[in-house]
This record gives structure tokens, sequence and C-alpha cells, in this order.
């Protein structure tokens, strides 16, 4: 069974078409990938994935009991509370009946537990994007949205993100990240989502793309199918 | 629930915040102070440069047989002005130049002749300088009390001219220039007409002409008794008695205390509200926050309810420091809690509409700044000192702003004026409710 199913999914702002009829599903423990360039409609379909914004047509499947964690491109979290004053204040949000262990929880499995009394604003980009993150995953979600969760990291800090998620996936969590680094979705991607112009112009694996276009190099490949269809 | 998180997170950032907190309870108690200073304390006179022209021996004058000693109408002055006495109008004119008074006053030489002739108006010398606000000063401090001087005076030429009519009427001694003359006066001019014309023959021709002058005398008698109390009259034509019409006049040191308490209660609810809403955009949690979690009702709500405890917190402190200076009815401290919780929570409703609008907690601070501080300006405008058509407009702005509602509230809690206190909370209400939908109107993704 799909954790995540999208069918014709559009929203319009206006007369202006953000995202055009798009449709995937993903299974449990599964990545998904949305690539694309500036002002596809990444975003705003991952908005509409998290239920922050409301889709003008279409449909959209989640499993009944777990819902969606969500992390958003730019740290949203409070910057005068300490790391476990932010978990906790979004672990009671979400309704979670005990709170204080799944900060527990979430402090160890995401290193923080010694920063835990300190303030977000004095942490580090890396530790402040990871409790951007853990927050998206204090409800133990069944699918996590990310929205370019690296594009502020240095790479080492970048490898010790996707090995916390990695970790994630591999205890059944499905996750969906946009991103502009097309080596990071072909490394831990298994299913690429190619937008442009909110249409939604590949839906596979990133082979497949590479075997579209005749090309190993896959940053080479999604180039020269965007240039294919005008983008 | 979601409420009663959001607010306690909120106060706990308030509370790291320790510029904002110290602002928070240093403001209040600053302006408690100072305010009470300013009401309790008597004003300040404006120095004015003072010189006396008359030589001391031409400082008393002769009217009839009354003497007016000018330097009492000095007093009469001094009353409005702290005179820093000069020795020549050169002096006076540099003083006032280099700033060290603000106006001069100089008492011209032939003032006692002026005033002795009686023939014709006598002038005192008034040289101003300074911004208009001191100029406006100290010309209505001078003015008023040479208002006063010159009733004080009047009512000495009055009785002068008393003495003369008494001199006319009865008869007496009039002294003049170091003579004596015995005036007969015409009640005694007419007793000696009525005795010559009994002494005369019945036939006597001169009998009918005596008669003539003898009922002059008596209509001149009835006529300038009257004539008394016209001059009396012209002394002090306008005398002012007042009524209120309705409700209870507000004393304007009390007045100022609810003005105080209004502008501060404002600035707190809606910078606090308006900030601590745009933090939320500013520290990306707001989106956060709107997929699920919070609904922007709720949001809004804690914002405004932030922003009106905080706000009256403040205010209340302010009230209980200026209460040690001013006398407070303190038996009324649930109605000023309930003004306040109403002013706040509109002050915080228009605050969230602000905050709802920018996206930094900078510009939803210059956003409240900008649009409040007219508002206090234009509410305080009185009635009279614009046109009806001008005021008109006024009121309306007024009216769809929390100050002026705020302030009647205030008002009407702290010194029980007019208009009621209901009429007032109920304005505030419907405030409230219209910037509540207008910042959730603007909070739609």
């Amino acid at each position: 069974m799909a954790s995540l199913e999208a069918r014709g999914l559009s929203k319009r702002f206006g007369d202006r078409v953000a995202v055009r009829d798009v449709s995937f599903a993903l299974g449990r423990g599964e990545v998904l990938a949305i690539i694309g360039p500036n002002g596809a409609g990444k975003t705003t379909l991952l908005s509409m994935l998290a239920g922050g914004l409301e889709p003008s047509s279409g449909e959209l499947r989640l499993p009944p009991s777990r819902g969606i964690g969500w992390v958003p491109q730019k740290t949203a979290v409070y910057s005068k509370l300490s790391v476990a004053e932010n978990l906790l204040l979004f672990a009671r949000l979400e309704g979670i009946a005990d709170a204080d262990a799944a900060v527990d929880g979430m402090l160890e499995q995401t290193g923080l537990r010694d920063r835990a009394g300190d303030e977000v604003g004095t942490l580090s980009g890396g530790n402040r994007q990871r409790v951007n993150i853990a927050i998206g995953l204090i409800s133990d979600p069944a699918v996590l949205l990310l929205d370019e969760p690296t594009s502020a990291l240095d790479p080492r800090q970048r490898a010790r993100l996707w090995q916390f998620v990695n970790a994630r996936v591999a205890a059944g969590t499905s996750v969906v990240f946009a991103t502009h680094d097309i080596a990071e979705a072909e490394r831990y991607a298994g299913q690429l989502l190619v937008l442009a112009d909110g249409e939604m112009l590949f839906a596979g694996s990133p082979a497949d793309l590479g075997a579209a276009e005749r090309e190993s190099d896959l940053e080479r490949a999604f180039v020269a199918f965007l240039a294919e269809r005008g983008h | 629930m979601a409420l009663a998180t959001l607010l306690g997170k909120d106060l706990r950032i308030l509370r790291r915040s320790p510029v904002l907190v110290g602002l928070l309870i240093v403001y209040p108690i600053a302006i408690a102070v100072l305010i009470g200073l300013a009401l309790s304390s008597s004003p300040a006179l404006p120095r004015v440069a003072f010189l006396n022209e008359i030589p001391p021996s031409q400082a008393t004058i002769q009217l009839g047989s009354e003497k007016i000693n000018t330097t009492r109408y000095e007093r009469e002055l001094f009353q409005a002005i702290q005179p820093v006495p000069v020795s020549s109008v050169a002096q006076a004119l540099d003083d006032v130049r280099d700033g060290s008074t603000i106006a001069a006053l100089i008492i011209p030489p032939e003032l006692p002749e002026e005033l002795a002739s009686a023939a014709q108006t006598a002038y005192v010398k008034v040289i101003y300088n300074g911004n208009a606000v001191n100029q406006s000063l100290v010309e209505t401090a001078i003015e008023s009390k040479l208002a006063q001087a010159n009733g004080l005076l009047a009512a000495q030429l009055s009785q002068v001219a008393d003495s003369y009519i008494d001199l006319l009427l009865t008869g007496g001694n009039l002294h003049f220039l170091g003579n004596t003359y015995d005036v007969l006066g015409l009640v005694r001019a007419r007793t000696m007409l009525a005795a010559i014309a009994d002494a005369l023959p019945a036939s006597s021709p001169l009998r009918a002409r005596i008669d003539i002058v003898e009922s002059f005398a008596q209509i001149a008698v009835s006529h300038l008794g009257g004539s008394k109390r016209v001059i009396g009259a012209v002394a002090a034509p306008i005398a002012v008695r007042q009524q209120v019409l309705s409700g209870r006049r507000t004393p304007l040191s009390n007045y100022a205390v609810a003005v105080a308490v209004a502008v501060s209660l404002m600035f707190v609810c809606i910078l606090l509200a308006s900030g601590m809403l745009a933090l939320e955009r500013e520290e990306n949690t707001l989106e956060r926050l709107r997929r699920g979690l919070v609904g922007a009702g709720v949001l809004l709500a804690e914002k405004a309810l932030l922003g009106a405890l905080v706000g009256m917190a403040v205010s209340f402190a302010m009230l209980c420091g200026i209460g040690l200076f001013v006398p407070l009815g303190w038996g009324r401290a649930e109605l000023w809690l309930l003004a306040m919780a109403a002013g706040g929570l509109a002050f915080a409703a228009l605050g969230v509409a602000m905050g709802s609008l920018v996206r930094e907690v900078r510009a939803a601070s210059l956003l409240a700044l900008l649009v409040s501080l007219p508002l206090v300006f234009l509410a305080l405008v009185p009635a009279a000192s614009v046109s009806p058509a001008l005021y008109d407009v006024i009121r309306a702005v007024s009216a769809i702003f929390p100050f002026k509602a705020a302030l009647e509230a205030l008002d009407a809690a702290v010194n029980q004026s007019q208009p009621s206190l209901a009429a007032a909370l109920a304005h505030l209400l419907a405030l409230i409710v219209g910037f509540g939908a207008l910042a959730r109107l603007a909070l739609r993704p």
C-alpha cells in the first residue's frame, strides 16, 4: 500500500497555474526527489503535500494513522528557545500524548542531546537544520517532506544529515525532497519527479531519466531533457 | 490548549529578550514618575526679563481722592512669570536674544501719567523670542494677568468715579492742586432752591424759573445714583457662571493621567502584538504553525491576548505609580482593569492586523509607530480648534482606530467622565471584531 499518493494535483493562484496535474505514488520506506529549475513549482507541490496549501484540484491520499512531517527550506525554529524547548513546543502542538518522551527520543536520534539546553540562535547552520528536521520528525510521521534540506550545509554536514534521514528511511519512513542538487537526487532517491513551469515532465527512476537521454551523467541528462522540452 | 502553549512560548521568548523586558519594566515606572511629578508639582513660570522704568517717586498716582500704587499690578503680573530684573532696555533685548529669557516686559516711565490722565490707554511693552510654543505660553500668561490687572484697575477707577458722583450729589470738600473747595452738591442745591422759592412772593416771575431749575436738580439726583451701578458694570461687564450640561467634568490633571495610560497601553499592545506576529514570519515558523498545527484564528487570538496582557500589566503598574502622586479612586480599580482589557485587546487587534501585513519585526514596529502616533494627536484635537467640517473628518478617522475609544473608556473608568464606560466598551468591542477580521483576511495563505 502506498504511503502517499497524489492524483492530478493542481494549484492556481488567480490566473497563474503554479502546479498542473501532478500524480505519483510513494511506498513505505521509499525516497522521491523533486527536481526542476527555479520557479518550477517544487515548493508549492511540497506545501500542498504538507497540508499548508489547499490544492485547486486533484486528490491526495495519506495513511490514516500517521501524518506527514514537513521540513521547510528555511529553518523554521524559534531562535530564542532552546533545542529541547523547540521540540517540546511542536510535540505539544502536534498533540503527541507523551511529548517529553518524544523529545527525549528525538534528541537521541539527532545527536543533539549535548546541545538540548542551548538556544537555537547560538547553534551552527548544520545543527540548526538538524533541529529543523527533528521538528518535522517529532510526530514520527509516515512521510517526511524536505524542501531543499542541504542547500545551506557544507559537505560534512550534508553527509551527516543524509545519514540521519537514511536511518529513518530504513525504519520505514517515506521521504519526498525537493532539490537543485542532481547528484544528491541520484544518490539518495529511488524515484525522480521532474517539474518545469508547474508541469510534471517526468516520473521514474534516475536510471530511467539517464536512459531516456542516453546519458550516464544524470545532471547532463536532466539539462538535455529540459532543453528538449523548451526549458 | 494550542493557545496556552503558544502564549507560554511567547512569554518565554519575551523573558529571554532582556532589552525588551527591561524597557517594559522601566518604561511604565519612568513615565509614571514623570507624569506624577509633573501633575503634583507647580508649573515652572516662564523667565521674562523685567524692566520698570517708572521712578519710585512716581509709582503712586493720584486720581481724585484715590491713590493708586502701580507696583501692586507688577505683583499681579509676577504671578504668571518669573521676572528677571534688568537695568535697561538694551539689557532686556540682549537677554531675549541670547535665550536666557524668552520674553521681556518693559513698563515705560509714562505709564502713571497715562493712567492718571484717564484720557488715553496706557501701554506696557512685551518683546518675544523663542519658538512659537514658548511665545504663545508667555503671551497667554502675560495677557491673562494683564486682563486681571486691568480688572483691578478698572474697579479702582470706578471707585474714583463713584466718589466724584457722590460729591456732585451730596456735596463736600474737593482737594485739587493743594486747594480745598467746598462743593455744594445737587441735593443741597435743590433744598436751597426750594427754600428760595418759598421765600418769594407767590406773584414773583422768578418762582416759575426756579421751579424749572429745582426739578432739573431733582432729576439729576435721581439718575446720578443709577449711574454708579452703570460704571460698576463697565468695570466688569461680563462674568462667567459655569454649568456642565451632562456628566462629570474631568479635571485636566486627571485627564492627563487617562491620556498617559492610554498612550502606554497603545504602544505596548500594538508593538508587541504586531512584532510577535511578524517574528513568526521572520523565523519562518508561521508556515510551520499554519500547516494544520494552529488555526489562523487561534494564532491571532494568542498574539492579541499576549499584547493585551502585557499592555495591561504595564499600564496598571504605571497607574499605580501615578497614584503615588495624584489621588485616584482605588475603589474603581476593577473598572480600570476592564477598560484596560478592552482597550488593550482593541490595540492588540490593530497590532495583529499590522503584523499580518508585514514580514519583519522592524517593519511591523515602524508601521505601528507610523500609524499610531498621528492618531493620538488627531484624537486629542479639541472640537473648537478646527472648522466643524474638518472636525467631523477627524472624528470619523478617530472612531475607526482604538485610541479615542480607549481614552474615553479609561477616562470614564478612572475619572467617571462622559461618555459612559459602557458606550466606550461597545465601541472597542466593535473595533476588536473589525481589526480581528482584517488580520484574519491578511493572514490568508
